[in-house]
């Protein structure tokens, strides 16, 4: 370890990860650390036996759960969206070489006390329960806006310029109830609570369009998922990352950031020390350089069966938008199963998560709770939600942000721009990485 | 006869000759002084059988292990491994049987394992060894501990303990050497004959049926037709 390298990654989760391999391959001397013995950190898979060495002060697994190895327990719900950043990022940097992807099947919202799919198809669109005749007319109309609309075209515009005019005046052009409104602000632009409405629509817009183009991609649900957990995705980058020369050590602690004149100079773990002109980690390796923003609750649910009303999918999205159970934040529940190879194949996994209002958060989830059918084991996690104080370009730290409440890895993939902005001072550009097939004839040459 | 793909995985301690394995198989090569992997860490080699071609999609650690540092993504879904030790060096072997035993306990419980006692042109016996060349080899096996500095050309591993060991593990067993070709090519092709076919076929991921994954690569089937039957909710 006693030794020099350009930059310090501390911390194996995704956004660390990313950054580790897109540096690596610029060249960049890099040594990555993690205090735990897994890849992953908050964005790890666990099997059982990690799962229970966290969850319940090391006890043994009943045997009835079976194999460990069957088990990959992901710590945060999230999904990929099919035509978002991380896809690029994965196909840019050829990491899916390493990764299989499934789809997750199907999307759910919840409605005046009942499930409805979010429609995948013009069919189902046309048969879902979830409007009236009169307002699938209105919605039609709204979403052909929403389609054609383009900035730099005024005949699109009908009038409103969605840089400026807030969402709640969009719907409200088009007549929209207020359930549609629900569905279209929670169900498609997945906003987590309602302070969109007053803020320009062009944001709305952009999120509703992500949605349907990642629909558009493979169907059934804007979302993929990668076989064996999300934690395989943080692995694949850490690949890429040693394949491209950075060094990787897990287990190791990590006892000091060391400074001089204000400037990071390297890491200390025991007597040892890293020199390096630069580190990225997460929150929990400088939680003074940290501020809560929000604290989140996430119950991990062991199931044995699909949840009820949701077609037996082996996998799934359901949003409770906060108007269905008065509240101000959405609550969410993530469902796979053995078919995404992260528990033994009699069981479900789903977690049900939302950030947290009151004092006891327990009983803010219950109404997610409530649709699982039932629970054989529940984990329950509450976990701070932080950003960076300062943007580290003063002493060339540099935090990544927490995982968000989010359903997917748009924010992630946000943060991974910025702080490589910091970080090199430029913007990032993704290149196309070359083939298997083409790595392999330029190493025989 | 269309090839069917393995994906085969190499396990072993630092410098026991893992990548220089891979090397002589894919491209009939040997490198003196090798430096420990980075770079492109992922070949592909065909191997011709009587009834089956399998390409081998072989994965070398990258040096990720140098460290203890190894994903499980690595050994994922893998349906061969072959586990390198040295024969000159013993701690090499207590290695290889640790990761004998992550795998069974880890990985595709398929999944068909060899045991490799590597650079065994250095103890081939009836050959008089110069000690200036023993040196030289020395030298290119420097991220190694301290361990290194004593570190001789004597066996240290007795054919016989090993090949018991394997015999009790269920593991096919070789002697190779990277440097003479000795054994390399049969290691590949006792694997290839190994690997259940009714496995192969369904190749990578168990449990999962193939029918729904996604390749990103190709970017998903449907048009704009699926995208207008959204918005029409
Ligand atoms: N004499 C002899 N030397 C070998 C043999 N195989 C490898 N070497 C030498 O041993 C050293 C290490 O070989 P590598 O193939 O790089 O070993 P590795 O297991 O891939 O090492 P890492 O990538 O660092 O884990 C190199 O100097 C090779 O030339 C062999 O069969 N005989
Ligand atoms: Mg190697």
């Amino acid at each position: 370890m006693d030794e020099t390298y350009d930059i310090i990654v501390m911390g194996t989760g995704l956004t660390e990860c990313i950054l580790s391999g897109l540096l690596s391959i610029e060249g960049k001397k890099v040594l990555h650390l993690d205090r735990n013995d897994y890849y992953g950190g908050d964005s790890a898979s666990l099997n059982l036996t990690q799962l229970f060495r966290q969850f319940r002060g090391g006890e043994a697994p009943p045997a009835e759960l079976g194999r460990d190895r069957d088990y990959n327990v992901d710590l945060i719900p999230k999904f990929m969206m099919a035509n978002g950043e991380l896809v690029k990022i994965l196909v840019h940097t050829d990491v899916t070489r390493y990764l299989e992807f499934k789809q997750i099947a199907g999307s759910f919202v919840y409605r005046d006390g009942k499930i409805a799919k979010v429609p995948a198809s013009e069919m189902e669109a046309v048969r879902s329960p979830l409007m009236g005749l009169f307002e699938k007319r209105r919605a039609k109309k709204f979403f052909e806006f929403v389609q054609n609309y383009k900035q730099e075209d005024p005949s699109t515009h009908g009038g409103i310029d969605i840089a400026v005019t807030p969402m709640q005046n969009v719907y409200e052009h088009f007549g929209l109830e207020a359930g549609t409104i629900d569905f279209i602000g929670h169900a498609l632009a997945l906003h987590l609570e309602d302070s969109y409405l007053n803020r320009p629509a062009f944001e709305t817009f952009d999120r509703i369009t992500l949605y349907m183009s990642s629909m558009a991609r493979w169907g059934k649900s804007p979302y993929l998922y990668p076989l064996y957990g999300l934690g395989e995705l943080p692995q694949g980058f850490a690949r890429l990352s040693a394949i491209y020369g950075g060094t990787y050590m897990l287990d190791k602690k990590v006892d000091e950031i060391v400074y001089e004149d204000g400037k990071v100079v390297g890491v200390r773990s025991g007597d040892e020390i890293a020199k390096c002109s630069q580190v990225i980690c997460d929150p929990s390796y400088a939680p003074e350089k940290v501020q809560k923003v929000d604290r989140v609750i996430r119950a991990i649910c062991l199931l044995s069966g699909p949840i009820p009303n949701t077609e037996n999918a082996d996998s799934f999205q359901l949003i409770i938008p906060q108007n269905q159970v008065k509240r101000k934040n959405d609550i969410y529940v993530a469902g796979v199963s053995s078919s995404h190879n992260v528990c033994e194949k009699n069981h479900y996994l789903a977690i049900v998560s939302t950030i947290i209002e009151t004092d006891n958060p327990q009983v803010e989830i219950q109404p997610g709770l409530d649709l699982l059918g039932p629970i054989v084991d529940m984990f329950i996690q509450i976990a701070d939600i932080s950003e960076p104080i300062q943007n580290g370009t003063t002493d060339q730290v540099f935090v990544s942000k927490s995982y968000d409440a989010t359903s997917h890895f748009e924010t992630v993939c946000d943060d991974v721009k910025d702080l490589y902005k910091r970080v090199t001072g430029n913007t990032l550009v993704l290149k196309q990485r070359p083939s298997q097939e083409e790595e392999q004839k330029e190493m025989a040459a | 006869m269309k090839p069917v793909q393995v994906k085969l995985v190499l396990l072993g301690e630092a410098a026991v000759g893992k990548s220089s394995l891979v090397l002589r198989f894919v491209n009939d090569e040997f490198q003196e002084n090798k430096e420990p992997t980075i770079g492109a860490a992922f070949l592909t080699q065909k191997c011709r059988l009587e009834d089956k071609v399998i390409k081998f999609e072989i994965w070398d650690t990258a040096g990720q292990e140098r460290f203890h540092s190894l994903a499980p993504m690595y050994y994922r879904n893998a349906q061969a491994a072959v586990i390198v030790y040295d024969v000159t060096k013993a701690s090499s072997l207590v290695k290889a049987k640790s990761w004998v035993k992550e795998l069974q306990r880890q990985a595709n419980p398929n999944i068909v394992i060899a045991l490799t006692g590597n650079k065994a042109d250095l103890v081939s016996s009836g050959r008089s060894k110069s000690s200036s060349e023993d040196e030289d080899n020395q030298e290119g096996e420097e991220n190694q501990d301290e361990e290194d500095e004593d570190h001789g050309v004597t066996r240290e591993v007795p054919t016989e303990e090993a090949s018991a060991y394997a015999q009790e593990a269920g593991l096919l067993f070789y002697e190779t050497s990277a440097k003479n070709g000795q054994g390399v090519a049969e290691v590949f092709t006792e694997i290839a004959k190994k690997i259940p076919l009714e496995h192969v076929l369904s190749a990578r991921g168990r449990g999962a049926s193939s029918s729904s994954r996604v390749d990103l690569q190709t970017g998903g089937g449907l048009g704009g037709q699926q995208h207008k039957g959204v918005c029409a909710c």
